[in-house]
């Protein structure tokens, strides 16, 4: 099954939801506001303490939680289940429990509640403390969520978050069904000090706040169907991006993978020589491409419906 | 990391009946509050796990003044602090009460 | 036989040795060094323009880099010792003495040379203090200045960085000495004239914008929930009931949250319009939300900021504006305003002592204060009356005749009782005490003297020292204001807690404040983004502070 995911098809802002900044809330408040009032139920809450065997070696803190936090809720009455990662707790980042909850999120998904699954991602990558431990969450979850999706079921990606997605958040973001992102929202593997370690500051400006959004960020990822939906920095919105995800997602199969391939094929293909993202946003057919980074919401979204890659399909 | 640990009697309960709220996270300058109704009413319990070793003295007077204040009979509060200032812990501390209490959410 | 005109004729030779390396006034740039060993004598007063917001960087760089067999001993006279080559020119031998107001960036570097003794230290001063020494002792020969640009006779335009331009001319050009400007480029036509062409010996075009530090933007992303509480404390213990409405802000994040919750915070308790509407400021990018929402009724600064220049251009009705349309902001005449003409100055600092006086210096780093304790003192040339400061003078001194009593400016100072890393803002005694021995100064480095203070502001109460009697009701006020600092652990709780109930220390309970309420949502603003929205996308900031 392929489909066409557009934010056209978005309903109207759900008034009752919380317009709270997702950049600026927390992974309870995001979890919290996301779902239906008083509908979470958390699995391996705080109060069970089960928290990193590794950090206490580096003589560093814990968190009860570990930063991932994992549970059941409902989503305008639907059952899913959520996890949601904390991005001021060690940058967001993937260690062994941290990463064991979604493993185990994942698992279950396909195993026995058979229900959608919404990752809040808010990662730097794996937690260096955990570095072989992380690497090997990393791939479980990959695999956990690929084998979920074969079975048919819907795992969408939600990024806004300080730390944005990086690393193997990254690489699981890849892997999802669908994914939304917002403004403040950066996907990608390698992170800008990391690529201008590596290749030199000619190459990549960390410090060029507006470079690393204009590469990494939220518009960028709409841009070049990296992410289906770009949302506002609003609970609200991220909360009808994910009704409306879970319900267009399409499910795994050699057919959807091809198409896939087929895309990226084009895209590098397409955009291969570029040096510069407003150089992909000219060759997509923006006029005005350095006025894309300011645009406000609903400008950008009707822009990004009209520049839309053609036959673009999902993941 | 640095260990403390505070008791001290109580003179009300907490109102409400929550059974546990956390608040906060672990961060740079920041804390997390895990409160937990498990005590009995006339006592509680501080449980600390610091970052910045040496602050015992700051530590028992936020407590002190905390528990003077809020009266948190039956709460046991157990703390991850990664270097918060006193009064990021005070704050923190009546915000996880006030949540526990029902007052918010 | 006296001659009366040794100066003029000083100059002229002056003139004359630069003249080898300039047709007309201009100087290539690659003659920058050379023009500056011809004109400049060892020993000279040199003024090298820059403060904490603009600087003469190309010519930083050419002085910097003349020989110092040829130019050495020179004393500089300037705002700002803040770039890498302000600090070279002690350690290469060209300048010895050094004169000053400011040093952010390189507070640590300046504590290092003095310590060393490369440096000669005449003094640290306040921004209006060294002007005002420029006209009586510290007149530079040299100066050397920057502007946006210059036409062909000379006239300079400053753009919205007009700064301390006028009164570094000033000074020299009418005390025979020789001014050198850079500027971004030469023109035909100016926008306007700032500094007229005949005060302006050589022009060097420089082919790039001058460096402009944005030090007055502040991330809304970066305020805490303390600092709110902080604000919401001095809104309705300070600013309401002394209906404060001309004013001057530090740059901390403390008074950034004050100005965001002005339309919020501060609307919700019915002050529009009552207070906060006449400004001695830099164009604070986090005043935006209060202007677009009608509070400011005008403001004067004393530099720009980056980005915010085309914001200004279209509020021209808010900010003093020239017939081109951008801003003229002044440093003296906008210091001045805040000494004479604003009720308040509301600031943070890294130390206060149990006498309530405060400094910004630490035992290894030698900041200076710029504008700070200027602003933060009573004008005792002050004689128009207002209600702040009349109530102020009242509370300090209620037994005098109103009629001769003096009134007082509220000099506030806010901020929490720990800050970075822990480190207490409440000390039994300042570092500046320290390093003044380690010196052997004559002065120690305050910033704002105790009896200046009328208030301490912290996340614990306010602080009014204006009803203390004496030094003992002084001392238990700030130490009942310390949270859990070691001065604040050290109070008598008793003598805290009667100074409580006569208002001279007020906790957030005593004014209906709620430290819960202290959220982030209160904020008008809490991303530069929205910084931007509520501008309607004239503000343009630096790259540094975007995340979109």
């Amino acid at each position: 099954m392929i489909i066409i995911a557009s934010d056209k098809a978005l309903p109207p802002n759900n008034t009752s939801a919380s317009t709270d900044s997702w950049y600026e809330s927390s992974a309870r408040q995001r979890v919290e506001n996301l779902l239906d009032a008083n509908s979470f139920n958390e699995f391996i809450g705080p109060e069970l303490r089960e928290t990193s065997p590794h950090l206490p070696l580096f003589d560093l803190p814990e968190q009860f939680d570990d930063g991932m936090i994992v549970g059941y809720g409902r989503l305008d009455g639907i059952p899913v289940l959520v996890a949601a990662q904390e991005g001021r707790f060690m940058g967001g980042a993937f260690g062994e429990i941290h990463g064991a909850k979604l493993t185990g999120l994942l698992r279950a998904a396909r195993d026995i509640a058979w229900l959608p699954v919404l990752i809040l991602f808010d990662t730097g990558g794996v937690r260096l403390q955990e570095a072989n431990a992380g690497e090997l969450a990393i791939a479980e979850i990959m695999r956990a969520l690929i084998e979920a999706r074969f079975a048919g079921i819907p795992v969408v990606g939600l990024v806004g978050g300080r730390a944005g997605c990086y690393g193997g958040g990254g690489l699981i973001a890849g892997c999802c069904s669908a994914l939304a992102v917002s403004e403040q929202g950066r996907i990608s593997v390698s992170g800008p000090e990391v690529i201008e370690t590596n290749r030199g500051l000619e190459e990549f400006d960390s410090k060029d706040r507006a470079l690393v959004w204009r590469t990494m960020g939220g518009k960028h990822r709409r841009l070049i169907g990296g992410a289906e939906v770009f949302a506002d920095d609003t609970v609200a919105s991220f909360r009808d991006a994910a009704r409306f995800l879970i319900k267009h997602a399409p499910s795994m199969s050699l057919e959807m993978l091809e198409a896939e391939q087929f895309r990226l094929t084009q895209r590098i293909e397409q955009f291969g020589t570029c040096a510069d993202a407003a150089d992909i946003w000219r060759s997509l057919g923006a006029t005005k491409p350095q006025s894309i980074p300011a645009l406000p919401h609903p400008d950008f979204v009707a822009l990004a419906n009209d520049l839309q890659e053609p036959h673009y399909v999902a993941r | 990391m640095e260990t403390l640990n505070y008791r001290a009697n109580a003179p009300q309960r907490a109102k409400g009946s929550k059974r546990q709220v956390i608040v906060g996270v672990v961060a740079s300058g920041n804390l997390e509050v895990l409160a937990e109704r498990v005590l009995p009413d006339s006592e509680c319990e501080v449980d600390i796990r610091t970052a910045a070793e040496g602050f015992g003295e700051v530590w028992q007077a936020v407590v002190a003044d905390f528990v003077e204040r809020r009266s948190p009979g039956g709460l046991k509060f157990s703390i991850n602090d990664g270097g918060a200032r006193p009064d990021t812990v005070a704050l923190r501390l009546a915000q996880a009460v006030s949540a526990i209490e029902g007052e918010r959410t | 036989m006296t001659t009366w005109d040794n100066a003029q004729r000083l100059r002229e030779s002056r003139k004359r040795a630069g003249a080898l390396y300039a047709r007309g006034k201009r100087v290539e740039k690659k003659d920058a060094t050379a023009l500056l060993e011809a004109v400049i004598q060892p020993g000279d007063r040199v003024c090298l323009e820059g403060d904490n917001q603009k600087q003469a960087d190309l010519l930083a760089v050419a002085l910097a880099a003349v020989n110092k067999e040829k130019i050495h001993d020179l004393h500089m006279v300037q705002s700002g010792v803040v770039l890498p080559e302000h600090l070279d020119l002690f350690e290469l031998g060209i300048a010895k003495r050094l004169d000053y107001a400011y040093s952010g960036p390189q507070s640590q570097r300046i504590a290092k040379l003095l310590f060393g003794g490369k440096i000669e230290l005449g003094a640290v001063h306040t921004y209006l203090e060294l002007f005002a020494r420029y006209y009586v002792d510290l007149t530079p020969q040299v100066a050397l200045i920057a502007a946006v640009s210059a036409d062909r006779e000379g006239n300079l335009y400053t753009g919205p960085n007009t700064e301390d331009t006028p009164a570094i001319v000033e000074a020299t050009a009418f005390k025979d000495g020789i001014v050198i400007a850079q500027v971004n480029e030469i023109v035909d036509k100016l926008p306007r004239v700032d500094i007229p062409g005949d005060w302006v010996d050589f022009v060097i075009e420089s082919g790039k914008p001058f460096y402009v530090e944005p030090l007055f933007t502040r991330d809304p992303g970066a305020i805490t929930e303390t600092q709110i509480l902080t604000a919401m404390l001095a809104i309705k213990g300070i600013y309401a009931p002394y209906g404060v409405q001309r004013l001057n802000h530090g740059i901390g994040f403390n008074t950034a949250a004050i100005e965001l919750l002005l339309p919020t915070y501060a609307e919700r308790l019915g002050l529009k319009g009552k207070i906060a509407s006449h400004w001695a400021l830099n164009p604070h990018p986090t005043l935006i939300p209060a202007i677009e929402s009608g509070w400011v009724k005008q403001v004067h600064s004393f530099g720009s900021e980056v980005g915010m220049d085309d914001y200004i251009r279209a509020r021209p009705d808010v900010f003093f504006t020239g017939p081109d349309g951008s801003l003229r902001s002044n440093r003296a005449f906008s210091q001045v305003a805040g000494l004479y003409a604003c009720d308040m100055f509301i600031g943070s600092t890294l130390q206060i002592d149990l006498q309530g006086n405060s400094s910004t210096v630490t035992a290894d780093r030698v900041a200076g204060f710029g504008g700070a304790p200027n602003m933060g003192s009573d004008a005792r040339g002050r004689r128009h009356p207002s209600q702040p400061w009349l109530q102020a003078g009242k509370e300090a001194d209620p037994d005098s005749p109103a009629a001769l009593r003096r009134g007082r400016k509220l000099v506030v100072q806010i901020g929490e009782t720990f800050g970075d890393k822990n480190v207490p803002l409440f000390v039994e005694h300042l570092d500046a005490l320290k390093l003044a021995t380690k010196l052997d100064l004559d002065l120690a480095p305050v910033m704002v003297y105790g009896d200046d203070v009328t208030h301490i502001v912290t996340e614990e109460g306010i602080a009014n020292l204006l009803l203390c009697r004496n030094n003992d009701e002084r001392e238990h006020a700030i130490r009942g204001v310390a949270g859990y600092t070691n001065v604040g652990r050290g109070r008598d709780k008793k003598l805290v807690q009667q100074l409580r109930e006569r208002g001279v220390i007020r906790r957030p309970e005593d004014l209906g404040i709620d430290p819960l309420d202290a959220d982030r949502r209160l904020l008008a603003a809490r991303s530069i983004k929205d910084l931007v929205r509520w501008s309607g996308d004239l503000y343009a900031p630096p790259s540094k502070f975007r995340n979109w």
